[in-house]
């Protein structure tokens, strides 16, 4: 394996008495599509925000793209590359999607210390606003509010917004929760075509959609990587089969 | 409303009714103040409970040099003109915006609004223990500033002044309101955790949005030191804070016309419910609470729901 985008070591976090997240090693190879799977609680969601630093590790560090990068505030994270969706959807309500967007698009353009100019009128924001939407199949929702669309919809949009601020590793968390089965289609699409220009760390429920978009999966189980592999490695892996698979087929 | 705020007073003291003119001054002076706390309340979401302090600070940088130049000593400061006054008073609250912004804006929510207000207070306690400035008892401020071409004794000039002025702050809050830095704002009230997530730091644009609020305020501040030509520590104590706060939630914050509105609804209750009882403050935090609970968007929200509800209906 070349040397990794993204690389987690020895992570720690607790909370009050509860250890989520238990000296984990990840690594993530550039361009991969890597997925990150595990039973309610294990801990994913607080690794995602650890990763997108909105909540600071206890201990051990985070290098991404060669740089130790733990510690820095979350919009230091995103200003790096790394864009995260959240997996209780997280936009902006009272703006439309193309706001939503724009404002996205606007935040990785330089400093907002602009009083004067119209920015709801500007192409320079509005033009890639737009792409991104349709990227993501949404751009005849454009002028509706955030909070009038579907909540599959909105997941979308969650996706849109990470890519709008044009990141090097997208960090996914569970992008398909609550969605139909025709919408998780379309997006495992989205994501399909995304493998050539960025590299996922995708959390996910809906094995389906792991296998069929996964090159390698790491397995967490109480805070702790139990294992990482390839596709096939991890479906006839014992440990993950007892852990975590066999679980999910009863 | 920019028509009547016009006409009205104009004909008002022609036809002599100075009292009247009086009163329209002292609104358009409470609307600016209002359309200044606007830019944090209602763009930032931020609920500063200690704007008063600008106003103060803003009449006070009127009063003290007006001070020394009649009864001498601080040469520095000690003058009539304006612009000397004017300077002071938004150097001075941008300071005191700065240096209460940055620690203020670490925190959010009641904390937020705590500490404000005790900043506010304690501007309130430093003109209290100032006795050269008359303490408690306040200042009176022999001569109106002064300025080229406009003569603020007379009070026509000076309404037209305070007129003039609010056009130019609502006008340069409408563009702020969509401007790259007025989105960012809102966005950061809307979704802080978000604009976190996609790169932006909040808290530079607060800052900066908080500063502007309060040299807005001081602006204020300075035509209303003009326009009473008496100061009083009591002008920054935190109720004035609260009428302000009063005038942009009830008006509608986050609405453009919101804060000149509720300035006005301010100045209508003030003058009804004072007829009526000492104890007019209490209806009018009944009226807020009603506000916050029930119109989202304030009066000013309430009627543009209706008007357009109406035409929904009439399609
Ligand atoms: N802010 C918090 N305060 C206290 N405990 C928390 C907090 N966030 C998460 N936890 C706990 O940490 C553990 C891991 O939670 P986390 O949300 O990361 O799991 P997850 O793998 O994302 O689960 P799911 O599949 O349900 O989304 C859980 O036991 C949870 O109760
Ligand atoms: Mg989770």
């Amino acid at each position: 394996m070349s040397t990794p985008i993204l690389e987690v070591r020895n992570l720690c976090k607790s909370f009050g008495g509860v250890v989520a997240i238990d000296n984990v090693n990840i690594q993530v190879a550039e361009g991969e599509i890597h997925a990150l799977i595990g039973p309610n609680g294990a801990g994913k969601t607080t690794l995602i925000s650890q990763l997108s630093g909105l909540l600071q590790p206890d201990s051990g560090n985070i290098i991404f793209q060669g740089k130790d990068i733990t510690g820095l505030p979350p919009y230091q994270f995103s200003l790096a590359g790394l864009a995260r969706s959240f997996q209780i959807t997280s936009v902006f309500q009272e703006l439309t999607l193309a706001d939503n967007v724009a404002l996205a698009v606007q935040a990785h353009a330089g400093h907002a210390f602009r009083f004067w100019r119209n920015a709801k009128k500007d192409p320079a924001l509005r033009e890639p606003a737009m792409a991104y939407l349709k990227q993501v199949g949404l751009e005849e929702r454009a002028g509706w509010l955030a909070s009038e669309v579907s909540h599959g919809e909105r997941r979308q949009l969650e996706i849109a917004m990470a890519l709008a601020t044009d990141p090097v590793l997208l960090l996914l968390d569970e992008p398909m929760a609550g969605m139909g089965r025709e919408e998780s289609a379309e997006l495992i699409g989205i994501l399909k075509n995304l493998r050539t220009e960025k590299t996922l760390l995708l959390v996910e429920h809906d094995m389906d959609a792991v296998f069929a978009l996964a090159d390698r999966i790491s397995v967490l189980v109480y805070g702790q990587v139990i294992a990482s592999g390839t596709a096939d490695e991890i479906r006839n892996n014992s440990k993950v089969r007892s852990a975590y698979l066999g679980e999910d087929e009863s | 409303m920019v028509l009547l705020l016009a006409v009205v007073p104009y004909v008002l003291y022609v036809t002599g009714n100075t009292f009247w003119l009086d009163i329209f001054t002292r609104l358009v002076i409470l609307a600016i103040a209002a359309c200044g706390l606007n830019l944090i309340l209602g763009l930032g979401g931020l609920v500063s409970f200690g704007h008063a302090a600008y106003i103060g600070i803003g009449a006070y940088a009127v009063g003290i040099p007006v001070y020394h130049e009649t009864y001498g000593g601080m040469d520095a400061i000690a003058s009539y003109n304006g612009f000397v006054h004017l300077g002071l008073a938004l150097l001075c609250c941008a300071i005191f915006a700065f240096i209460t912004g940055v620690i203020s804006l670490r925190t959010r929510g009641v904390n937020f609004i705590m500490i404000t207000m005790a900043f506010g207070q304690m501007m309130f306690y430093a003109i209290v223990s100032i006795e050269t400035y008359g303490g408690d008892d306040g200042l009176t401020i022999d001569l109106r500033s002064e300025l080229p071409f406009i003569n603020l004794d007379s009070p026509l000039s000076l309404y037209g002044l305070c007129y003039i002025s609010l056009l130019v702050v609502v006008f340069l809050t409408y563009r702020i309101r969509n401007s790259r830095f007025g989105i960012t704002l809102q966005g950061a009230k809307s979704n802080e955790e978000r604009m976190n997530a996609i790169g932006v730091n909040c808290y530079k644009y607060q800052l900066t949005a908080f500063v502007m609020s309060g040299v807005i305020c001081g602006y204020a501040g300075f035509l209303l030191g003009n326009f009473t030509t008496f100061i009083s520590p009591e002008m920054m104590d935190w109720t004035r804070s609260g009428e302000i706060m009063f005038m942009v939630i009830l008006g509608g914050a986050a609405m453009l016309w919101g804060p000149v509105i509720g300035a006005v609804l301010f100045i209508v209750l003030e003058f009804v419910l004072s007829e009526y009882t000492v104890y007019w403050h209490l209806p009018f935090g009944l009226m807020l609470i009603f506000a916050v609970l029930f119109l989202r968007d304030g009066v000013t929200g309430a009627i543009h729901g209706l008007s357009s509800s109406g035409a929904r209906h009439q399609s």
